[in-house]
């Protein structure tokens, strides 16, 4: 992953093949500050933090990705934390890259361990060549294993002396940044300018012990840790500005732009915080978010404020998502728009709430009763949660229909940097109108295109005669309407609005070649890895393309015509390979066309695909070694929390 | 000084009536549709500033009824339906309407948290002790030994008690009538309406069909006695509220509790103002680049 390349004065070059051990002896520098002459050029590094939950890995991630995105680098992080309500093993991955990243990386290049465990559990993942930094005061490694270079800092004890006795160990997360620092050259002024902005207010102490450690750290002579990296410049700086947020704020803030000024929802993990964010955003903009006593409240009153003429907004995770299925009926019916934003947890039940899955595709796409046509969106990036989130509300407005939003833990969790929303030519005010309707209005008129908008509450309706809105089957006007006819016909009517909006849609983006050996179809959070995967397999001279849908419900244009062709299709995702061989969107797929060359490549480890692992199915299946999901990687055990 | 006393009526009863209702004849609950019409007709409101809205079952038709804006909702969910109009829609009064099923069955947890939060509203509830549209089942308020398809040796599940639930849940408006009574009805519905926050309303609705008789001991054409709520009653005592509750059927009738406590409509005002006072006069626009600046 750590690709070094030669520097200007060409001083150390280690192209191509990565740091061994003999390189890094030559290039070791003597003295700490004489940064500038002796840093090896870098464009892609991978740092793992592994740790317990409350050593507080996550800020160390969470700083170095904040300043990635305000020096231009790209940046996508990856967590796990424990189901626990407190302590437990957990890890935080940075990988900071000139350039897109697709991935979180599969192998690590850097590992920080903070304990035993943590050394015991994610040493595998470190590449070969790469550095282990451990707390030489907790974790005792196998200095006999050459493939790697061990680093010893004394972390707890210095973090501890460096600060005072009172606060025990706590600031070895600051000490550990610090040491980060100085390896990788970051921008220390913009670090501590960041430092400041989040603990300043912390209380005077707070601050100072932060501070300490964080210099601590930075001034530590490591001896032979004493490597150091600097960064490519980035190609595009100079662009808009770019922000760093992780998933779930991108829809929070997603929604807000889009117009939506209500919504109601029930905790659960990982969907909370964006009701956390709405909780305390909406307000400023005359909003309300409402925490419900349940899921079935939540969602009817996102019903309900719909129907009062705003574009309401509900969410949750997957037990959720099945208990608000039935006012989803509801609102297909009534013809109701609504935005329900479902993170993707491991399931079925309570199943596994801090892991990703996709999983969730079949109950979205299909889950209540009757003939219930919706429309299913999957963001596949931080940024695209943002977008998607703006679409969504779009569509439901214009369809006036649900639009279920498939996110996942992973990307509710991971921070990615992203060019600012240009938020001038973004931001909708949708706030109800109320502009007097009639003569002879109906509610559910049987447009050609099926599309009809309800009147909300306060319009008044010119010939006097107000309509109700409801769930049971109704004529145009509304009225419960029973009659075989009519049933027919009103069933059309809203299956007729998805077919006419996917007539409008652009095919899927295709990457790669148009035709070929194999095509590997993904959604949602699953592109990175998918992308990697393929440059990597055309880098070695394979005939492999990528299909990325963003629509799972109503399916974008032209994907028949992308499948045919390609000699073998495997649709790539997070679930159980199923009773027959494939996944949820490979069963979706195959229903709509018929064509058994659509097989699956799943896992359901509760982890991100790595590339690797879409590579090695791949190659199995194309050898007509038929296996099953991926199996649980060495260590994904731990790794899950 | 004549001429300025004369007031037109804009709306009659005509001008609000919409479908014949589809319940059986006898029905209570056309008593309760006939009481609304009359103080729609009385307060004079204007069409597009009621909301009627229903949950499921026989009572729950009642928006069908009324030439207002209205909706039918899910089978229970009725409250958190009309929490999401009037929470967003202060412009508007929401009327709710269902029956026992409804209120104290499926929907029983949502009375108690718009109860104690307090959404501003007036729920009808048309409580027949009886599962009329399924034609004849038990329902939550079915009385000890009741005989039902569903419980043909008689009910022995201990009936909920409406009063106590409602005033235990925190709701600052519990009133209990009779539909054989419309003054009485039409006195605690204006009552209900004028009241400030959730407002809840037993009202007793025989169903013919399927309960025949079952409040005939609270209706004196029947030769039953009706109990007024004593006048000397402290309509904010909640204790001695419960005290009226717990008395045998057929009980009390009139306003057992009212009391004033900011709704969360008030309240979410209240911090949408504050939240906004400290943002400043910025738009949306402003408001999110602002935000966004500090992400970068």
């Amino acid at each position: 992953m750590m690709t070094i390349i030669p520097t200007a004065d060409g001083s150390p070059v280690t192209s191509g093949k990565l740091m061994t051990d003999e390189n890094i002896a030559s290039d070791a520098v003597s003295s700490r500050p004489a940064v500038a002459h002796s840093a090896k050029t870098i464009t892609d590094v991978v740092i793992r933090f592994a740790g317990n939950s409350q050593d507080g890995i996550q800020a160390i991630g969470g700083f170095l990705a904040r300043l990635a995105g305000r020096t231009d680098k790209d940046v996508m992080t990856y967590m796990t934390i424990p189901a626990t309500i407190s302590g437990g093993p957990s890890i935080y991955q940075v990988r900071l890259r000139t350039g897109e990243v697709l991935s979180a990386g599969d192998e690590v290049d850097v590992l920080v361990a903070f304990y035993q465990h943590s050394y015991e559990n994610h040493i595998r993942t470190l590449r070969d060549g790469g550095i282990l930094l451990y707390d030489s005061d907790n974790v005792q490694p196998n200095l006999d294993d050459k493939r790697y270079r061990s680093v010893g800092v004394p972390i707890t004890s210095v973090t501890v002396e460096s600060i005072g006795g009172t606060g025990k160990d706590k600031g070895k997360n600051m000490f550990v940044l610090g040491v980060i620092a100085r390896m990788f050259d970051l921008d220390v002024a913009k670090l501590e300018k960041m430092l400041q902005g989040y603990y300043q207010s912390k209380g005077d102490d707070v601050y100072r012990k932060v501070v300490g450690a964080f210099h601590a750290g930075y001034a530590y002579n490591a001896g032979e840790l004493t490597d150091h990296f600097a960064f490519m410049p980035a190609q595009n700086a100079g662009g808009r500005a770019r922000v760093v947020t992780d998933g779930n704020q991108a829809i929070a803030f997603g929604a807000i732009a889009a117009g939506v000024r209500f919504g109601a929802a029930y905790p659960i993990t990982p969907w909370s915080s964006i009701m956390e964010i709405l909780r305390v955003e909406l307000p400023k903009y005359g909003g309300t978010f409402v925490q419900a006593e349940d899921e079935l409240a939540a969602v009817a009153m996102a019903c309900g404020a719909s129907y009062a003429g705003h574009v309401a907004l509900t969410g949750s995770s997957g037990p959720g998502l099945s208990l608000k299925s039935e006012a989803i009926s509801w609102a297909i019916m009534a013809e109701m728009p609504l935005v329900i934003v479902d993170v993707q947890r491991g399931g079925p039940s309570t199943g596994l709430p801090t892991n990703v899955e996709q999983s969730d595709l079949n109950i979205a796409c299909y889950g209540a009763h009757g003939d219930a046509p919706r429309i299913v969106i999957a963001p596949a990036t931080v940024e695209d949660c943002f977008y998607t989130t703006m679409t969504a509300v779009k569509l439901a407005r214009e369809y006036s229909c649900p639009v279920i939003i498939l996110t996942d833990q992973a990307l509710a969790t991971r921070i990615e940097s992203f060019a600012m929303p240009d938020f001038e030519n973004l931001v909708q005010d949708i706030a109800p109108t109320f502009a007097p309707r009639g003569p002879n209005f109906q509610p559910y008129e049987n447009t050609a295109d099926g599309v009809a908008h309800h009147a909300p509450p306060g319009t008044p309706m010119v010939d006097g005669r107000y309509p109700v809105v409801t769930g049971l089957e109704h004529d145009e006007s509304g009225h419960p309407a029973s009659r075989p006819a009519n049933h027919v016909l009103m069933v059309a009517k809203r299956r007729r609005k998805l077919q006419r909006l996917a007539e409008k849609l652009p095919p899927p983006a295709l990457f790669g070649s148009p035709a070929g050996q194999v095509l590997l179809v993904g959604w949602g959070s699953s592109l990175g890895p998918i992308r990697e995967a393929v440059e990597q397999a055309r880098a070695a001279g394979e005939s492999v393309s990528a299909l990325h849908l963003q629509y799972l419900m109503p399916l974008q244009p032209g994907i028949g015509e992308i499948l045919g062709g390609f000699a073998n299709v495997f649709v790539v995702e997070l679930n159980d390979e199923g009773l027959y061989g494939y996944g949820q969107l490979a069963g979706l797929l195959r229903s709509r066309f018929c064509d058994p060359k659509i097989r699956g490549i799943t896992k359901t480890d509760g982890l991100p695909f790595k590339v690797r692992e879409i590579l090695e199915q791949m190659h199995a299946r194309l050898a007509g070694r038929e296996v099953g999901s991926v199996s649980a990687d060495a260590g994904a055990e731990q790794e899950a929390g | 000084m004549m001429a300025a006393t004369v007031q037109v009526p804009q709306y009659t009863r005509k001008d609000l009536v919409a479908d014949h209702p589809t319940w059986c004849p006898g029905c209570g609950d056309f008593s309760v549709l006939s009481i609304y019409f009359k103080m729609m007709e009385r307060r004079q409101v204007p069409h597009e500033k009621i909301t009627s809205v229903a949950g499921i079952g026989c009572s729950s038709r009642f928006p069908y009824f009324v030439n207002a804006h209205g909706a039918h909702f899910l089978h229970g969910r009725g409250v958190p339906f009309a929490t999401g109009i009037s929470l967003t829609r202060p412009d508007l009064h929401v009327f709710l309407f269902g029956g026992d099923g409804d209120a104290f069955s499926i929907g029983g947890n949502h009375l108690d948290h718009a109860a104690r939060k307090n959404i501003k509203m007036t729920y009808v509830i048309m409580d027949n002790s009886v599962y009329g549209l399924t034609k004849k089942q038990t329902s939550p308020t079915s009385p000890l030994g009741f005989k039902s398809k569903t419980d043909p040796h008689g009910a022995f599940d201990q009936p909920i008690n409406p009063m106590k639930k409602l005033i235990l849940g925190g709701a600052t408006f519990v009133a209990r009538t009779h539909s054989h009574l419309p003054n009485h009805v039409l006195e605690v519905m204006e009552r209900a309406m004028d009241h400030d926050g959730f407002s809840v309303i037993e009202c007793l609705s025989e169903c013919t069909e399927f309960y025949p008789g079952a409040f005939d001991a609270a209706n004196p054409r029947k030769g039953g006695v009706f109990n007024p709520v004593p006048a000397e009653h402290d309509v904010t005592d909640e204790i001695a509220a419960f005290k009226l509750a717990v008395a045998p059927f057929p009980g009390y009738f009139g306003v057992f509790f009212e009391v004033q406590r900011p709704t969360k409509n008030a309240l979410e005002a209240k911090l949408n103002a504050e939240a906004q006072a400290k943002a400043g006069t910025v738009s949306a626009v402003q408001l999110l680049q602002k935000t966004f600046q500090r992400f970068g």
